[in-house]
């Protein structure tokens, strides 16, 4: 990325507030823009962008092989792991796959090198081009409960592009929240003018503080609900970036899996002085 | 041999707990000495997650052969397996009571996981 290009984060505390929404439509009137759909669990940013996809590949994390000749039992990649993933029974290791994060904390403990770190495959990398977006998501296999490494790799694979960046992040303040926002230039949280989306509004305007990452707020359905969401940034002195109506068009749009920019011709130019606004505050951040 | 008896307390007369991983207390008896002896679980009740293998090495290290207890996940269960510990389930009652039971060949050995992982 040039020193020109800036990395967008679109996060919410609450589920189901807009993110994607915002998104692919921001990245629809961006211009040449690289969209990252971060939300591994369920990605679904690609069911509105026919895209062209090419490259695939699988992601992995390291997980921990013993070489149960050399292993004497000892027990220090366990009392190492800060995971719980690791029980010494009957002298021998035991480890769990769910449980371990790849941290390699047993590999560096273990006084007898009887540890190697074996790749493990946990989900895939798929991308491809849509008109000016270059669309790059990151799909976690079935089974598997850990979303934050594969949502590195994700933002490891737009590396190099020299087009601003949109991330579209799970939804939360969890782990995988906080991955796919760390060190982007500016985050935009998306809520709805509800009392659940206000309360997540504020775990979410937390995390984003705590993480030293510069926030404004879309208030998205701004009609449905009170005024909480405007007086919430108010007493924050946290920007409020826009305010977009509740409209029974765009939820049916939304439902066919339209891009609202295409379908309705008033949202291209909300979302296009909505994507202004925001690199002019990331800019200033 | 030494049996752990998952329990609500560090007596002989207190309920058992029906967790395992998450037990309050381990009463651990010797059959030899007819005697309890209470260790408690605070490091796995707070453990965010993996508490069944972890409580299954405090057992195992604890040289315990048999395990008594309510429920027993499926990470849990592969450890005891593992550990060569035998899994044996009671309902209610207290510490006392169940080894009674296990004693008079009341209680069955359980041959696999009755609950979810992360069951509470």
């Amino acid at each position: 990325m040039n020193n020109n290009s800036l990395v967008i984060s679109i996060a919410s505390g609450k589920g189901g507030t807009g993110k994607t929404t915002l998104a692919v439509n921001l990245a629809a009137v961006a211009g040449a823009v690289t969209l990252l759909d971060c939300d591994v669990e369920e990605p679904n940013d690609h069911l509105f962008l026919d895209v062209k996809w090419g490259e695939s590949r699988e992601a992995n994390v390291l997980f921990p092989r013993v070489d149960t000749n050399l292993c004497t039992g000892c027990g220090e990649c366990r009392k190492a792991c800060r995971f719980n993933a690791i029980v010494i029974l009957g002298k021998q290791p035991l480890v769990y796959p769910e449980l371990c994060h790849g941290c390699g904390a047993c590999f560096l403990a273990c006084p007898e090198k009887a540890i190697t770190e074996v790749p493990r495959a946990v989900g895939v990398i798929e991308r491809g081009p849509f008109r000016d977006i270059e669309f790059i998501h990151g799909r976690l296999n079935i089974g598997e409960v850990k979303g934050p490494p594969l949502i590195n790799d994700v933002k490891e694979a737009a590396r190099g592009n020299d087009s601003h960046v949109i991330i579209d992040a799970p939804p939360g303040t969890g782990c995988p929240t906080v991955e796919a926002v760390r060190n982007t230039d500016y985050c935009v949280l998306v809520t709805e003018p509800t009392p659940f989306g206000i309360h997540d509004l504020e775990a979410a305007a937390d995390m984003t503080r705590q993480m030293g990452v510069k926030h404004g707020v879309v208030v998205n359905r701004s009609d449905i609900g009170d005024d909480r969401a405007v007086r919430f940034c108010e007493e924050r002195g946290v920007t409020l970036l826009g305010q977009i109506p509740f409209d029974r068009k765009a939820a049916e749009a939304y439902s066919r899996g339209e891009l609202l920019v295409d379908a309705l011709p008033k949202y291209k130019e909300l979302f296009s002085d909505l994507w202004q606004t925001i690199l002019k505050e990331a800019r200033n951040a | 041999m030494k049996i752990a008896i998952t329990s609500t307390g560090n007596m002989s007369d207190s309920e058992i707990d029906p967790r395992f991983g998450r037990a309050k207390f381990f009463m651990i008896y010797d059959d030899e000495k007819d005697s309890f002896e209470a260790m408690d679980n605070v490091q796995n009740v707070q453990a965010a997650h993996g508490a069944g293998p972890q409580a299954t090495q405090s057992v195992a290290d604890a040289g315990c052969e048999a395990l008594i207890t309510g429920h027993v996940g499926p990470n849990a269960f592969n450890a005891l397996k593992m550990a060569k510990i035998k899994v044996f389930t009671v309902e209610s009652g207290t510490v006392q009571e169940a080894i009674d039971a296990y004693k008079a060949g009341k209680l069955k050995a359980a041959d696999s996981a009755d609950v979810e992982g992360g069951w509470v």
